[in-house]
């Protein structure tokens, strides 16, 4: 099948080619664009000055902004009129709640009114999408070895979330092996056994460019031989919409999977400033890894971590965890209810 | 996605059509679909407002065209206003007069700040410079290490030491000095805007170091918290601009917007792969296209110029007009192509593609393109000239030869012959709008009013921002996708006849 392709890629390709070629030829004698690579000066160096609608008008709704969540709660019961949902509209959007997610709750919003207050009855909306499993596995089948995969796009924090599970891994007493999967970014193994150190676990680790299913496969056999509790894998960053990239992926799956090895949870790390692309991000690794549960990073900065909201209404998948900062104990397990409080400044 | 948004905006026009101009509560509908196009691409609820506050002015008063639809004609105000305000102020890299130049990149956690000190270091070096990179993040585990083995591949030096960032910057600046380096890239450890101890640290640096250019890198998948990292840090440290990471997501990137929107600062790099050459200036039309879900005719033509050989592709471009293309000029072109580099990266660049054909792009690897070849060079010159010689005996042959099966063959074969018709058709079209009307029908255009290859040079050299629209505006219809059905594809029946202009 994938001849077709190619054949048709190609020619497609060719053909514009062929029409720039041509396109040069006709325009012989005519000025020619400057070589780009061979000066930044490309970039035009005449200023128009920026349109003030970004820049003053923006300052100035910035400025306002604090005064909304106050504004959200005084917000009178029963009815919904149309400035209460730009408000509640507002709230939700600049959460990275969504679109269409926003659009739904606002919709049932409407439908039920909200006797009781925008705010309960907005916190009772948007509870109701939450799955409400999101219990985290250790145990394996008799005489198997439970295995942890991570997987996730670039800077998200698969390394740094991995050491400080292994670190509350320890603290409950269990024999921690990390595998250091990430075999291709620069020094990701160094940083992982850093985290092994600081942790008093174990790691397996090979040269950058190993194949990252033998690093995994290798940690499994000797937590088997050595009586680990359990395995840590770490895997690369890697963009979610290349399909190689995502079978590499599937394939470190299978490997962790496969006897004496068991993989009972597949988190997938998500950073808390992501926009709607974490969509995509979960749909393209669940396709690939069978995600059991997320991790969102970084919930620690001004991010509001509302695309948590789209994901399990869309994808019925739960955060699992969330990390609120840098620190070694900041990772904790994610509750709904006070993140929903704190989404709608409550 | 922008399919959605021009659909809509098409379905909107029927009802205007006969006006004039548009009406308020018409632009009000239209303004509408809009403004969900860019907040699905992330921009900031704020940003977005005021933004199409700024549209509703371009389009209010203007008459309408004949040439475009009402839907078609908001949608140029909206990508104007896009390429203006991303391309607005744009800043020019200067050499210190006292080297060396020192560039200080700052931004958050996992931004990919220290890949970026490596990649804007490579691009120095491109440019006849001298760079030195510092590592000032003594935060994150191995973060100098990654520096390093980094710096290694690009070639240029590493600075650091275990003391403190302030220190490391410092004592960096001074090394280059002694080393006659010219320009100082310094990458800091990641920091929330929130965490005041380690602002105050960047600031430090910055004091330390008096940087000639202050880079925020911002990451193209942030949200809507992108409004308050850009503002943050450009508070305290003053920024002379961003640089955008990880444009090879399919993430359409309305950060950039959000960020440039309140900072009033220019996006003047942009990093668009794992490889540190893919890394390069930023192109607002390029931006302004993506953020809207829009092809990228300019960036493939830029790409094609830089890597084509020309002769090569001329000398077949002439059998391929003519219908006389052999599968010796296939071998050819997809030698071209294979420099171009990765077709899923291409197919990202065509205007009209749909999201199948974008996918499959995106699984043809290495291996595939060789098998294609293999099959290709197992054929005798004779076979090649003449592919319809080719019995069954002779494909069994061919399979054996390049390790492939019968049925591999008997696609190539057929794929190409249905290639042919098509060129020929196009070769017999007039020129050369002609040519560009069988591209724009190749690429998924209507063909009346496509852009010609003039106005797409033109475009090039920055003379008509408005152009893109006309590839940009007309409903996709795009390249059926060969998925599953690739066989259909290229049916010469397909490619209309392009009318004359």
């Amino acid at each position: 099948m994938t001849t077709l392709v190619v054949v048709a890629l190609v020619v497609v390709v060719a053909v514009v080619a062929t029409l720039i070629v041509r396109g040069r030829r006709s325009t012989r004698g005519a000025p020619v664009a400057p070589p780009r690579a061979a000066a930044p000066e490309l970039l035009v160096s005449e200023t128009a000055p920026l349109p003030d609608l970004t820049r003053v008008n923006v300052r100035d709704r910035l400025g306002n902004s604090r005064g909304l969540f106050d504004r959200l709660r005084t917000l009178s019961p029963g009815t919904i009129n149309e400035d209460d949902a730009r408000a509640v509209e507002e709230v939700l959007l600049r959460s990275d709640v969504g679109r269409e997610t926003t659009a739904v709750a606002l919709e049932q919003l409407r439908r039920r009114g909200a006797p009781e207050g925008i705010v309960s009855a907005l916190r009772e909306i948007l509870l109701a999408g939450f799955v409400t499993d999101r219990a985290l596995t250790t145990a394996a089948g008799p005489g198997r070895v439970p295995v942890w995969l991570f997987v996730g796009v670039n800077g998200v924090g698969k390394t740094t979330t991995i050491g400080k599970v292994a670190h509350f891994q320890r603290a409950a007493g269990r024999k921690v092996l990390l595998a250091a999967g990430d075999t291709f970014r620069a020094a990701a193994a160094d940083q992982l056994e850093q985290w092994a150190t600081r942790t008093g676990s174990d790691i397996v680790r090979a040269g950058e460019g190993a194949d990252p299913g033998s690093v995994v496969h290798d940690a499994i056999g000797r937590a088997h031989a050595r009586a680990f509790d359990l395995v840590l894998a770490d895997t690369a960053g890697r963009r979610a919409n290349s399909a190689n990239l995502l079978d590499e992926l599937a394939k470190v799956r299978r490997v962790a999977d496969r006897e004496p090895g068991q993989v009972v949870e597949t988190l997938l790390v998500i950073d808390g400033t992501t926009g709607q692309n974490a969509l995509s991000q979960v749909r393209e690794f669940h396709q690939a890894a069978h995600v059991s549960g997320i991790v969102l990073t970084k919930l620690d900065g001004t991010a509001r971590g509302g695309i948590a909201v789209a994901l399990e209404r869309e994808f019925a998948l739960p955060v699992k965890l969330v990390g609120l900062g840098e620190g070694v104990d900041d990772l904790v397990a994610f509750d709904p209810q006070e993140f929903v409080d704190a989404l709608l400044g409550a | 996605m922008f399919d959605v948004l021009s659909e809509r905006l098409e379905r909107l026009s029927v009802s205007l059509r006969s006006r004039a101009r548009l009406s308020d509560s018409d632009l009000d509908a239209a303004l509408v679909s809009v403004r969900d196009a860019l907040l699905d691409a992330d921009v900031a609820l704020v940003v977005v407002d005021a933004f199409l506050s700024a549209v509703r002015e371009r389009v209010r008063g203007e008459a309408l065209t004949h040439s475009l639809s009402p839907g078609q004609q908001v949608i140029r105000a909206v990508h104007e206003q896009l390429i203006e305000v991303l391309g607005a102020t744009p800043l020019k890299i200067t050499y210190s007069a006292k080297p060396p130049t020192v560039v200080l990149l700052a931004g958050l956690q996992g931004a990919g700040k220290t890949t970026t000190a490596a990649k804007l270091a490579l691009w120095f070096k491109q440019q006849g410079r001298q760079p030195y990179l510092v590592a000032a993040d003594l935060q994150r585990p191995a973060a100098v290490e990654q520096l390093r083995v980094l710096a290694r591949s690009a070639g240029v030096d590493v600075f650091s030491e275990a003391t403190s960032p302030v220190e490391v910057a410092r004592r960096g600046l001074q090394e280059a000095q002694r080393l006659g380096r010219d320009v100082v890239i310094i990458d800091t450890a990641g920091r929330l805007s929130i965490d005041e101890a380690l602002m105050a640290e960047a600031r430090a640096i910055a004091a330390a170091t008096s940087p000639d250019f202050t880079f925020l890198v911002i990451d193209a998948v942030t949200g809507q918290d992108a409004v308050h990292t850009a503002r943050s840090f450009h508070d305290a440290l003053t920024l002379s601009g961003l640089i955008v990471t990880k444009l090879d997501y399919d993430a359409r990137g309305g950060a950039v917007l959000s960020a440039r929107g309140v900072v009033g600062r220019p996006v003047v790099f942009a990093s668009t792969g794992e490889r540190l050459g893919d890394f390069d200036l930023f192109y607002p039309e390029r931006m302004a296209s993506r953020i809207l879900g829009m092809g990228d005719v300019l960036s493939l033509i830029e790409q094609a110029e830089r890597t084509m050989d020309s002769a090569v592709v001329a000398e077949s471009a002439d059998r391929m007009m003519s219908g006389t293309f052999t599968l010796d000029d296939f071998l050819a072109q997809l030698g071209q192509v294979r420099k171009m580099g990765s077709l899923g990266g291409l197919m990202k660049l065509m205007p009209g593609v749909t999201k199948e054909m974008r996918a499959a792009a995106n699984n043809v690897d290495e291996g595939d393109l060789n098998r294609v070849e293999a099959i290709v060079r197992s054929m005798t010159p004779g076979e090649r000239r003449n592919p319809s010689i080719i019995d069954g005996s002779r494909r069994t042959r061919i399979a054996r030869g390049s390790a492939t099966s019968v049925s591999a063959v008997n696609q190539l074969l057929k794929q190409f012959s249905e290639m042919r018709k098509m060129m020929r058709q196009m070769g017999s079209a007039p020129t050369p709008g002609g040519r560009a009307g069988a591209l724009a029908a190749l690429g998924g255009r209507a063909a009346p009013g496509a852009p010609g290859l003039r106005e797409l040079r033109e475009l090039r050299s920055g003379v008509g921002a408005s152009g893109p629209l006309g590839s940009v505006t007309r409903p996709a219809a795009p390249l059926s996708a060969p998925t599953r059905s690739g066989k259909k594809k290229k049916k010469g029946g397909r490619v209309t006849p392009p009318k004359q202009r």
